[in-house]
């Protein structure tokens, strides 16, 4: 298997009040297409501030992002919104939903964040079906029209899953997916991302709990802002 | 554009209620402004209006008591103008009014007029209550035709002005006997008599009034033949004189070159008379348009108009200020919807068109709800008046004092697209700061609540 995404010695430090906080301390790390790696680690050890880096939702103060063979930041800004848009798909621990659109419209949001006004009558009705096609894979058929605040929090997570896997992107990133959930709806939400690694999704998950982790075929260790285990299981 | 833009704008404006107000605050000022600029406007140009239909659209005129000689030949010239549609000698002269046996006496203003031109040079004639279709015999009194007549402004007349601003009129003017007295003055402003008979005395009747809408001369003008008024004043003799000439331009002729066509002929005359007899007074003469003339009356409520379009740009500023804190609420409010949309890709210039939308929809329907209801309001503003005044006897303008008829309602398309689109550019300025101040922040930054 290839590497599709690299990183080479990331850092990434904020100033709080007087004092430096350096968060990454310089971390090298791959991930193959197919993979499915678990990054575990205290709180305060980096690994979200990382996987946003990934999902260049924040930039590092020094190292490189390489994702296909070409450096993050070297990408200009229309270049890094396509990148968000289609080559990541990001899940969140709050599932960041937008309270004025329904359940599919939530899913759809990366297809109408790329078309136009005048390409979107075009896109509009593949779009929602396959967003449908998503939502109902993850047993939300029934839950198609419905506003985020009717949902339960593992409903959510999976339109937050199914918004992430809308444009179909080569790398999806999680963070603390099962975090806000209890440990039944974690695990069904687990079971979902399983899954999705068999059918070929390369998925990367941060959470801080051992247990979750274990899921994956791989677990990174972050401690400190150093990555300090790396083994697949 | 994107398509996502549109749709999260259109949901923030109907699923907000805050998206509410601001849409209600932006009515509410749209509304205050297209009533109030509308109203001050229109009294603004009603009372321009009174002034201009007043004097014509010229006047030659002096300031001096004395007046000016060879009026009479320049009119002449004026006559002969193919530019011209008619132009009226007046007298205009100062001075005492009272009735004989009576204790009271009033200073006033006198003017001569020759009817059969002032009603060409001026639309004179439709001030006349008793003779506006036969303005000429306006100086007649219909109850005894042999008698000498004067009109009188109508405010002049005690007590003949209901507060609902109508005018009370008997069916033919009231046999007035008045008594009208001024100084004679000689061409060099000398008294004209010495001894003890220094005034001419004039017993008039009252044969019209004149109602011109405009107070100073409505309420202290006394309008008499003009060649009684030469005499009382002087004038008249071997070199007669007037106080102006109004002059009205043909319809095709502007206001600017048309005076200034006369400005050439009354420089032309005045050097061919410089060797004449008491060339002099000619020095004192001036060439103005009406607007000129009447500067003097006007000035005062332009200047207030010039207030209140200060007043109303301060209003806008506090509208720009109220908006802008509804959208850095709204915004503040959407800190995790920008993050999230930065992170499925929307560029910083996409999440500003977003906002710019947004707040270009609150800016339409606010400022199409303050239009609509600016005009309705407008629309029945006087049908308000009235009802307020017979049911709570409440009037704006007591129409007893102020020489106003009805509330002036005439909307002005101009006007009120002036309005909206202030009120669409006070939106965009109230939602770019905040919108700015979202897109320029990381994803991750505004994923965290509140940060903005």
């Amino acid at each position: 298997m290839s590497a599709i995404l690299t990183t080479r010695d990331i850092r990434k430090s904020y100033r709080m009040g007087p004092n430096l906080l350096e968060v990454l301390r310089g971390i090298d790390f791959s991930v193959e297409a197919g993979e499915f790696v678990a990054m575990v680690g205290a709180s305060g050890s980096g690994k979200s501030t990382f996987l946003h880096i990934l999902g260049a939702l924040d930039t590092p103060d020094n190292g490189e992002v390489i994702f296909g063979g070409h450096n993050l930041a070297r990408f200009g800004r229309g270049r890094l919104n396509e990148y968000r848009n289609r080559s990541v798909g990001f899940v969140f621990q709050f599932y960041h939903l937008l309270d004025e659109l329904d359940v599919v419209e939530n899913t759809i949001l990366p297809a109408m964040a790329a078309s136009s006004i005048l390409s979107w009558p075009a896109r509009r009705g593949p779009a929602r079906q396959r967003a449908t096609e998503l939502l109902r894979r993850f047993g939300l058929g029934e839950r198609l029209k419905h506003k985020p605040y009717e949902l339960s929090g593992g409903e959510r997570q999976r339109v937050s899953i199914a918004r992430a896997l809308m444009n179909q992107p080569t790398l999806l990133l999680a963070d603390e997916p099962t975090g806000n959930l209890d440990s039944k709806t974690g695990n069904d939400i687990l079971n979902v991302l399983e899954q999705l690694n068999r059918e070929g999704q390369t998925v990367l998950m941060v959470t801080h709990d051992d247990r979750i982790a274990r899921r994956a075929h791989r677990i990174v260790r972050l401690a400190d802002g150093r990555m300090v285990t790396d083994r697949s299981q | 554009m994107i398509m996502i833009q549109w749709i999260l704008a259109i949901r923030y404006l109907w699923k907000r209620r805050i998206s509410l107000l601001a849409v209600a605050s932006v009515a509410l000022c749209v509304f205050i402004v297209v009533v109030v600029m509308t109203v001050m406007n229109g009294l603004v140009e009603e009372f321009r209006g009174k002034n201009h239909r007043f004097v014509g659209d010229c006047v030659v005129s002096t300031e001096s008591l004395v007046g000016f000689v060879y009026a009479d030949e320049f009119l002449a010239i004026l006559d002969r103008q193919d530019f011209i549609a008619g132009a009226s000698p007046v007298i205009r002269g100062y001075g005492l009014l009272t009735q004989p046996g009576a204790e009271w006496n009033m200073g006033v203003e006198i003017w001569g007029l020759n009817l059969a031109r002032h009603i060409q040079a001026t639309d004179f004639a439709q001030t006349l209550y008793y003779h506006p279709q036969n303005p000429t015999t306006a100086f007649v009194p219909s109850y005894n035709p042999s008698l000498p007549g004067c009109i009188l402004g109508i405010d002049m007349m005690p007590d003949r002005r209901n507060q609902d601003g109508t005018y009370y009129h008997p069916p033919q003017p009231r046999q007035y006997e008045l008594i009208v007295s001024g100084f004679p003055l000689t061409p060099k402003g000398g008294l004209a008599r010495i001894g003890t008979d220094l005034v001419n005395t004039l017993h008039v009747y009252l044969s019209d009034d004149s109602h011109s809408g405009l107070v100073k001369i409505d309420g202290r003008v006394v309008y008499l033949p003009f060649d009684t008024a030469r005499e009382l004043f002087g004038m008249a003799g071997s070199i007669p004189r007037s106080s102006a000439i109004h002059i009205r331009f043909r319809p095709s002729v502007g206001l600017e070159a048309g005076c200034e066509r006369v400005g050439r002929l009354w420089n032309e005359f005045k050097q061919s008379c410089r060797d004449r007899e008491y060339a002099d007074l000619l020095g004192e003469v001036r060439v103005q348009s009406w607007i000129e003339n009447r500067r003097g009356a006007i000035a005062p409520m332009e200047k207030e108009q010039t207030m209140m379009i200060f007043l109303f740009l301060m209003l806008g500023v506090i509208t720009v200020f109220i908006i802008f804190v509804v959208f850095y609420m709204i915004i503040s409010h959407k800190s995790k919807d920008i993050g999230v949309l930065r992170s499925v890709g929307v560029s910083p210039a996409g999440v500003v068109a977003m906002m710019l939308i947004f707040a270009s929809l609150v800016g339409l329907i606010g400022g199409g709800l303050g239009i609509a209801g600016g005009s309705v309001f407008l629309a029945r503003i006087n049908t308000l008046e009235d009802w307020l005044y017979e049911t709570r006897g409440w009037q704006v303008w007591n129409r007893s004092v102020y020489a106003i008829g009805e509330i002036p309602n005439q909307i002005h398309p101009p006007v009120l697209i002036v309005i909206g689109l202030s009120a669409l550019a006070a939106c965009w300025l109230g939602a770019l700061v905040p919108a700015f101040q979202a897109a320029r922040k990381r994803p991750v930054e505004a994923l965290q609540p509140g940060i903005l």
